[in-house]
């Protein structure tokens, strides 16, 4: 049975009516870092969705603390639902970065941290993460671009902030995975140790 | 009563239990009783939400037009149970910029407004010089991450865009931290001179599971 107001349906068969207005940004799921070797976002599992339901879709990641110190945060895509994660990706990254005694800061594409259609896990841009300081923390969010697409190779975009041992660095990247297979899965790790915290939201975007 | 469709329970105790989207508008400020000195939003005071409800919180501000000429547009924040804006911030800046009448554009650092452990308003405009001219203003954002944790620093980051002097288009980035493990609860945006003539803020808060 449905609900009525006003002539207008705004409940039936168990869902909202298509023609109720809700917010175009649908959180997906939520994953919370604690001493995690990898966070993955698997289309499928766990409730996860990373398919053509969505255009677009966003990671947001928030107070990502690394188990160890001076580690690197990266991420790579799968096409095979997350056997592996080794898709050739080619980005460009640079950031802005400001000493906290006011001693350096500086503006540069971080070479050497970008990814030449390689198939390894890459950054969003350099940043060491430290895990020694027990305030230090990463934020921020990726987007990715029509993931489900097989005609394109798949476009995204990132951005964090982080403080690393009494520095501020504003990192942006952004890049392709250069394939026309679905991206259907992606993984967040550090290039060595555990994430010891952290908040992981995958977003659709309607 | 809960209001089930099909056996599925859609609402109930006076909300709905299915999801209606995961960016919610909080509160709005905005110049229509005239001009004001600033914009504040503090968590508990005039049906703000600013404290561990949502992980992520963003401001959107459009159109915000000064009183006075050539100004910055400035935020800063207050710690619970603290006074004065005056959080220690670490910011980096840079923007991108090209004038109306020529191809000399330019990408670069400004120095001039990052802050090392500074407790002033940080400006998000970088070079400013937002003039009174009608059609002269500033638009953007600024995310604010976890401002409710007691562990972690504040992370930030804004995008805003400008009009340089009544002739340029200024794309400004600025990324920072508050360096507090003190849980922040208050935001405040105003220009470094005079008020605000006009403008929006929206406060929206990005949901948890």
């Amino acid at each position: 049975m449905g609900v009525i107001s006003n002539g207008t349906t705004l409940l039936d068969a168990g869902a909202l009516d298509s023609g109720v207005v809700t917010g175009a940004m649908t959180l997906i799921k939520t994953v919370t870092a604690s001493t995690s070797s990898t966070i993955s976002f698997v289309d499928g599992a766990s409730g996860v969705v990373l398919d053509d339901t969505y255009k677009e879709y966003i990671i947001k990641f928030t107070d990502v603390h690394l188990g160890s110190d001076d580690k690197r945060f990266t991420l790579q895509g799968s096409i095979d639902a997350g056997s592996n994660y080794n898709v050739n990706a080619t980005t460009s990254t640079f950031r802005a970065k400001h000493a906290e005694d006011d001693s350096g800061s500086g503006f540069e594409y971080t070479n050497g941290h970008d990814s030449d259609n390689g198939t390894a896990f890459f950054q969003i841009s350099d940043i060491l993460g430290s895990g020694n300081n027990a305030d230090d923390c990463i934020a921020g969010f990726l987007q990715l671009f029509n993931p489900s697409s097989t005609t394109f190779v798949k476009h995204f975009k990132g951005r964090f902030n982080a403080n690393n041992t009494g520095e501020c660095i504003g990192g942006f990247g952004a890049g392709y995975f250069n394939t026309t297979s679905a991206i259907d899965a992606i993984q967040f790790k550090a290039d060595a140790g555990n994430i010891d915290a952290g908040t992981f939201k995958l977003y659709g975007i309607k | 009563m809960a209001i089930l469709s099909n056996a599925v329970e859609m609402a109930d105790a006076g909300a709905f239990s299915v999801g209606l989207g995961a960016m919610t508008f909080i509160k709005e400020l905005n110049t229509s009783g005239g001009a004001v000195a600033n914009m504040t939003f503090h968590h508990g005071a005039s049906s703000v939400v600013l404290d561990s409800t949502y992980p992520i919180y963003k401001f959107v501000f459009s159109n915000m037009h000064p009183a006075g000429n050539a100004v910055f547009w400035l935020f800063q924040a207050n710690a619970v149970g603290e006074s004065g804006f005056n959080e220690q911030i670490n910011s980096s800046t840079f923007r991108a910029v090209n004038p109306e009448n020529s191809s000399n554009g330019q990408v670069d650092y400004i120095a001039s407004i990052d802050q090392a452990n500074g407790t002033g308003f940080q400006n998000i405009c970088s070079d400013g010089d937002i003039k009174t001219n009608n059609d002269s203003c500033i638009s953007g954002e600024l995310l604010i991450f976890n401002p409710s944790s007691t562990t972690f620093v504040k992370q930030f980051m804004a995008s805003t865009n400008h009009m340089v002097n009544n002739s340029q288009s200024s794309d400004n980035y600025i990324n920072g931290y508050f360096n507090t493990t003190a849980a922040i609860d208050e935001f405040q945006f105003k220009f470094n001179s005079g008020n605000i003539d006009a403008g929006t803020i929206k406060l929206y808060g990005i949901k948890d599971s």
